[in-house]
């Protein structure tokens, strides 16, 4: 319980986590809040400014940005959740193996340094070059850009752990590898994982609006948050709303998950607080 | 210093042979047959068999691994399908605007990052910290792109005092290409100030709190003198290693940038090379990118030594 009230009394995951939860339930009750159906194109209401009818205003095929920027909520949070488990546990896998074997250390780590040479959203358009637009392809290209940071954390964690008495103890005790590694070792790796988590969730959904709006990410007719701006950037001179908007909601989105992890930071390892 | 230059020299062999082997692998992601999706549906069976056989998709995996490597280290990146070049010759066309808002947004990303944290830092939970950090707090999570366009609407659109896309090469007409690089440059920068501003608070904080700037204190030297001279200069390397990673945030930053703002320089080469599927466009971009940033990284870490000589002597 005092956990759960030490997380509560930090003002960063205070907002944080508010702020995300209401962007969670936006998309959550998307298709009840919103005014107008998304993928529905209406030439005749294209372009038209906030009002009582169109609360953001449509964009250049006539969809009311509202709804889009509900629904964008969806394929943002989608592609966030799933990056984020994918690379926690493509992070788990490899930094534990490489952190508790150190034959396949080197070898492993070096792998890690090669991906993290690249720009990160140079290899996710890289990678979506090869695979096509989709989410599934999105989610792909983004794990296998931030599993490798995620590692090296793991890793480093594991590092310092292992020497640790309790997990030479478990070793004396003849408890097997695997044993050590997921029952003494992982639980004590949460910590920097969490935090670690929510900042790959934060790149994840921004690098997902980046890969939309350059038109290699998802498919330009699913309402994505990176397809809406894009479409605004055409109409910028006549609309500035179309991607004013969904920009703000990325914005804010993005805001919440770094004020999270940092709180999660603070609370979790004081020594890394920033001063 | 040689040594320690030779070594990180060394570390960086197996480091770049995982970028070239990725880069290979790229093509061999693509789903069924890479010759039949590059050519497109239209193909005949005898177009798809000639095309597999010229890019070398006919032999063994590790026969086409060790023949990328030789092409690579022979400075050959293949020849573009669409642009009718060899591939080289194409990033070298346009690598000037991509160098040149690279660098412009660095001096924007310096000049407002290390002055904001220091001046934070020099007035701990002052106003100007909390209004610094609360500015850099959005810098962080403001989409550039996103504030791209907010720019081209206010600056281009409404007051109508810089152009809202395009490009001149410094060469040619110096003062019209900073006219068209302020704004790329400045919201392409900013983002990356806010972490340049967080890194050089704490950094100047800690620096700071040490016996020697008490010391100088003590002599009675003046804020200004302690803070600019003596404190500052012993943040300096963790500054520089935020520089380093910055630049490297900037090149994969600068594509995006160069699509708002319509600058033909590699991005924009890139992301129409996805679009036509010319895949050795898309690994020149990347290998050449990646091969600047651990350059980079290597450049950060030789300067280092000069500005702590510490450094040299561990």
């Amino acid at each position: 319980m005092s956990e759960i009230r030490r997380f509560a009394r930090n003002r960063n995951i205070a907002v944080g986590a508010g702020v995300l939860a209401l962007v969670v339930l936006a998309a959550l009750l998307a298709g009840v809040v919103s005014t107008h159906d998304p993928r529905r194109l209406n030439p005749a209401e294209r372009l038209k400014a906030p009002s009582a009818r169109n609360l953001l205003g449509t964009d250049e095929f006539g969809r009311d940005v509202y709804s889009l920027v509900l629904h964008g909520a969806q394929v943002s949070l989608l592609v966030g959740v799933t990056t984020m488990l994918l690379t926690s546990l493509g992070g788990i896998v490899i930094g534990l193996t490489a952190g508790y074997y150190r034959r396949v250390d080197l070898v492993l780590m070096r792998v890690m340094d090669g991906l993290m040479a690249f720009p990160a959203i140079l290899l996710a358009i890289a990678l979506m070059a090869a695979r096509g637009p989709g989410i599934g392809n999105v989610v792909f290209a983004l794990s296998v850009v931030y599993t490798p940071r995620t590692a090296m954390l793991i890793r480093s964690t594991v590092l310092s752990l292992r020497e640790l008495d309790y997990v030479q103890a478990a070793r004396a005790l003849g408890r097997r590898d695997l044993v050590i590694a997921f029952r003494h070792i992982l639980p004590n790796c949460v910590g920097p994982l969490l935090v670690q988590s929510s900042f790959v969730f934060a790149y994840a959904i921004l690098a997902e609006a980046i890969l939309g709006f350059l038109g290699v990410g998802v498919p330009p007719y699913v309402p994505s948050w990176g397809n809406v701006i894009a479409s605004g950037k055409n109409v910028i001179r006549e609309a500035f709303w179309v991607s004013l908007f969904p920009g703000l909601a990325l914005t804010l989105s993005g805001l919440a998950l770094n004020l999270l992890g940092d709180g999660l930071r603070d609370v979790l390892d004081p020594r890394l607080r920033v001063q | 210093m040689t040594v320690y230059l030779v070594r990180r020299l060394l570390a960086l062999v197996p480091v770049l042979a995982v970028v070239v082997t990725v880069v290979f692998l790229l093509i061999h992601l693509i789903p069924g047959d890479p010759v039949g999706v590059m050519l497109g549906p239209d193909a005949t069976p005898a177009q798809i068999e000639s095309t597999r056989r010229a890019l070398g998709l006919d032999r063994p995996l590790y026969e086409q691994l060790f023949k990328f490597y030789v092409r690579v280290l022979q400075g050959d990146l293949g020849q573009s399908y669409f642009l009718d070049r060899p591939v080289v010759t194409a990033l070298l066309e346009r690598a000037e605007p991509t160098l040149v808002l690279t660098f412009s947004a660095l001096l924007v990303a310096v000049l407002i990052g290390v002055p904001s944290g220091i001046i934070a830092a020099a007035y701990p939970g002052s106003l100007w910290d909390r209004a610094l950090m609360l500015g850099a707090l959005l810098g962080v999570c403001v989409p550039g792109f996103w504030l791209s366009l907010n720019f081209i609407y206010l600056f281009a659109v409404r007051l109508g005092w810089l152009p809202a896309a395009g490009y001149a090469s410094i060469f040619a007409d110096p003062l019209a290409a900073l006219r068209y690089m302020v704004l790329p440059a400045v919201s392409l920068g900013f983002n990356q100030s806010a972490l340049i501003a967080r890194i050089s608070r704490s950094c100047m904080l800690e620096a700071l709190q040490q016996d020697y700037i008490r010391t100088a204190r003590a002599k009675g030297l003046s804020q200004g003198v302690v803070t600019w001279v003596h404190a500052f200069r012993n943040a300096l390397v963790p500054v520089v290693t935020v520089i380093g990673i910055t630049m490297a945030i900037l090149i994969g930053g600068a594509v995006v940038t160069e699509i708002v703002f319509n600058i033909p320089g590699l991005g924009r080469l890139i992301i129409s090379a996805v679009l036509r599927r010319d895949y050795p466009v898309v690994q020149g971009v990347i290998l050449v990118t990646a091969t600047a940033y651990v350059l980079i990284n290597l450049a950060v870490d030789a300067l280092y030594v000069v500005i702590d000589p510490r450094i040299r002597y561990e």
